[in-house]
């Protein structure tokens, strides 16, 4: 059994140390005990020095310079390392554009009547959407207008004339011309990714700086996916207005039925929501008090987003939302879902419902989800949980009493509305005030996962901390939002203790000019990982009213604790945006030291934006810090 | 005096991963880790290479701190000495670099230093427990114990099958 000390060297969340000793005495791995046994690890990989493009590979180059220096090909460390990137970048685009593709043909058929489930939930911004990419709204219904959308949508993956649109109409002029000129406006979604798996194929691209950039244009693709991603969830399910919940596993109710929505697409968990009541009956013949949802990772943002539904946890400590013995079923889309899940479901005799053909985990039940059939499925898989519920009853489960107030459903819209309350004819006018008079010293995006290398949350947390003092605005996505959620970051009632003296003004004028009371939380929650979208368009419309291009603002970005390659995509359009761009944990390019020069310095002269690699978040914090104020200086602030 | 352990090698179990190779340079760096490692020059080096036997054998191959030493005994400048954890070590301000001990040397595990001019070799990871190529084995292919428990474990080994043997 572990003892407290190595308990909490891998969490910071009390109510995950708590799972994490429970884990230990009844012998179950955890993602924890699975790294230990995975340590060390090799360091070609972690280098970056490893290919298995072809079969003549594997190839590792050692990076200390002895033989062998080049792969059998005859590849360079460089191209190596550049090559890797590439292909994670193409993966990280592959799944939000697939997560965006998913939604267009739910809008489709939605819009040809065939998935009677789905309705159009906010009117408006299909048609702002639809103005901003060229279909025409006039004296149109809204179905023609969202079929014509989502074919507009649809159009964006394949290669054609024109560019991408969700890329093209969402960036500043100035970042148009930016792009253009080293040539990273992406031609199709779908091509990008293509075009990568080609390039970086057998013989074909070995030149780093090449391959670099068009692992550059490939992210601009997966800002395309993520931004059409958001508009679309939006419009399907509603613009997030600010709601209040709970997060972390106090949520969890003994007495009800516990079903938890994973993954990363609101098609399927929007449904979950959608019926849930109309199952209590059913719950209660079991037994329960009802049906409790809650979220974990990404899908739970898009719903906590939009409905308010608590999150129960996030990203490397999924599987100790299983371990309170409380949660009856996890049913998931896709992306981020550990199939270790599986395992622990059996050990605490819960259920694992994968609903997606392209996720299915062995040992988990399957029901698939159609949107034609969506109700019906989602009534089907909460069934599933009634069926465990009912086995569960009387057992004793262990629920850490461990829970935050969260205020969260921060949209670009959301946030522009509040603006209004302050300044009804000038919006942007108090936010870009206090961000002259130094009120607001910068803003900061953080994004991305928990990783297990990374005492979890350790690193958002420090970085949140010294950088709301600071004076930061403080903007959170996806596992981001969800460390800073389970720690008290998104409870207004926090921003005295947590918020530099500038910023406790801003969010208290904002808060109390909207009826609040008092302040806006410390770290506003913009969403799930594809509305880092709604990151882009907060910065976008910050520097077309101050009438300079996005790598000038004060804003940066970090990716604390990152694990997936969709965080690597994300970081690249971050750059491609101009945005310092920190990431806590290292990314395998240090065996090429020109790709890491690249990265890190080099890159700065195309697209303003750069890498910062820092494992340690206090001085972390300190280069951002910086970061910000040599763009203040720049802008003669 | 005890009897010191020394490295050996399960041939069956090395995969050829090098991750050893890496965890050797890394330990006998600056930074002693592969992140600060990678910036380092000069860079730090590896001293035991893993040696493909064809068609399907892997060897890590390093210095077996012979008792009587063939590279100490050749040492023009007295260089080579036997410390007291029965390793043989180089002082290199002795050093002259001649390249006697690698010419010498019957496994071929002595370097040349080409930034410092001097010869290096494992020297057994002074300040760990297990040698750094020990404890990275990610196959266990590597064996840290004194000769005695290794054979002991090989007599075992060889007793089993014997008996094994017999009821055929």
């Amino acid at each position: 059994m572990s003892t407290d000390k190595s308990v909490e060297s891998k969490s910071l969340d009390p109510a995950v140390r708590q799972m994490i000793a429970k884990a230990g005495g009844k012998g179950i791995s955890t993602v924890w005990d699975r790294y230990e046994a995975m340590t060390p690890q090799c360091g070609f990989g972690d280098s970056g020095l490893c290919c298995r493009n072809c079969l003549q590979g594997p190839c590792r180059i050692n990076p200390f310079g002895d033989e062998p220096k080049k792969g059998i090909c005859g590849s360079s460390a460089d191209v190596m390392v550049a090559r890797w990137l590439d292909r994670a970048i193409a993966a990280g685009t592959a799944a939000h554009s697939g997560h965006a593709k998913h939604l267009a043909h739910t809008m489709m058929k939605m819009a040809k009547g065939k998935a009677p489930d789905y309705s159009i939930k906010d009117a408006a911004k299909l048609k702002s959407v639809a103005k901003r990419v060229g279909v025409s709204v006039e004296g149109r219904g809204d179905m023609e207008i969202a079929k014509d959308l989502a074919a507009a949508a649809l159009a964006d993956f394949a290669e054609k004339d024109t560019p991408v649109l969700w890329a093209a109409t969402v960036v500043t002029e100035g970042r148009v011309k930016a792009l253009s000129a080293i040539g990273a406006v992406p031609k199709g979604i779908d091509h990008e990714v293509s075009e990568i798996m080609h390039r970086t194929l057998y013989g074909v691209d070995a030149d780093a700086v090449n391959l670099l950039l068009a692992g550059i244009r490939c992210g601009v693709a997966d800002l395309a996916g993520c931004y059409m991603g958001t508009d679309l969830a939006d419009i399907l399910f509603g613009t997030p207005t600010p709601v209040v919940t709970k997060a972390n596993m106090g949520t969890l109710k003994a007495d009800m039925v516990n079903i938890a929505a994973h993954g990363h697409n609101p098609v399927l968990s929007e449904m979950i929501v959608a019926v849930a009541d109309s199952m209590k009956k059913e719950a209660e013949a079991a037994g329960a008090k009802g049906i409790n949802v809650v979220g974990i990772c990404c899908t739970g943002n898009e719903l906590l987003e939009r409905h308010g539904i608590p999150s129960c946890t996030h990203s490397v400590s999924q599987e100790m939302a299983l371990l309170t013995g409380a949660l009856d079923a996890i049913v998931v889309d896709y992306q981020c879902i550990m199939p270790s899940l599986v395992n622990v479901a059996e050990c605490m005799g819960s259920k694992i419902i994968t609903t997606m053909d392209i996720c299915k985990i062995t040992g988990a039940d399957h029901i698939e989800f159609t949107e034609e059939t969506a109700a019906a499925k989602a009534k089907e898989a909460i069934r599933t949980a009634i069926e465990v519920f009912k086995k569960r009853k009387g057992r004793p489960v262990d629920i850490p009493d461990v829970q935050n107030n969260v205020v969260a459903g921060f949209s670009t819209e959301s946030i522009v509305a509040a603006l209004a309350k302050v300044d009804a004819k000038d919006p942007f006018k108090p936010l870009v005030d206090n961000i002259k008079n130094g009120n607001i010293r910068g803003v900061c995006l953080f994004a991305g996962c928990n990783n297990v290398k990374v005492q979890q949350d350790r690193n958002f947390k420090i970085m949140a901390e010294k950088l709301l003092k600071e004076n930061v605005l403080v903007v959170a996505t996806g596992c981001g939002a969800g460390a800073l959620m389970r720690h008290g970051f998104m409870d207004p009632a926090n921003v005295p203790a947590l918020c530099g003296d500038g910023l406790k003004a801003v969010l208290t004028a904002i808060g109390e000019a909207n009826g609040l009371g008092g302040p806006l939380p410390p770290v506003l929650h913009l969403g799930s990982c594809v509305d880092n979208s709604r990151a882009v368009a907060i910065v976008v419309a910050l520097a077309n009213y101050l009438g300079v291009d996005t790598d000038k603002l004060p804003v940066v970005a970090s990716a604390a604790e990152a694990v997936s390659e969709k965080a690597v995509s994300i970081g690249v359009y971050a750059v491609a945006a101009g945005l310092p761009t920190h990431v806590g944990v290292m990314l395998p390019v240090l065996g090429s030291p020109a790709v890491t020069e690249i990265l890190t310095d080099k890159v700065k002269g195309l697209t303003g934006g750069y890498f910062i690699v820092d494992l340690d978040p206090e001085s972390s914090a300190d280069k951002l810090l910086a970061a910000i104020d040599e763009r203040r200086k720049g802008l003669g602030l | 005096m005890q009897e010191p352990k020394e490295i050996f090698v399960d041939t069956s179990r090395c995969t050829a991963c090098k991750t050893c190779e890496i965890a050797c340079a890394v330990a006998h760096s600056k930074g002693g880790n592969l992140y600060a490692a990678l910036m380092e020059s000069p860079a730090p080096k590896r001293r035991l290479y893993v040696e493909w036997v064809s068609p399907d054998k892997h060897v890590p191959v390093l210095c077996r701190q012979c008792e009587d030493a063939p590279c100490m005994h050749a040492c023009i400048s007295g260089a080579i000495s036997r410390d007291e954890r029965s390793v043989v070590v180089t002082d290199t301000d002795k050093c002259i670099g001649c390249w006697t001990c690698v010419m010498v040397c019957p496994f071929g595990v002595i370097g040349r230093h080409l930034e410092t001019h001097k010869s290096y070799r494992c020297d057994r990871c002074p300040d760990r427990e297990t040698p750094a190529c020990v404890s990275s084995c990610p196959t266990k292919a590597l064996i840290y114990r004194t000769a005695e428990e290794f054979s002991h474990g090989v007599r075992r080994g060889a007793a089993s099958e014997l008996v094994s043997g017999e009821g055929k």
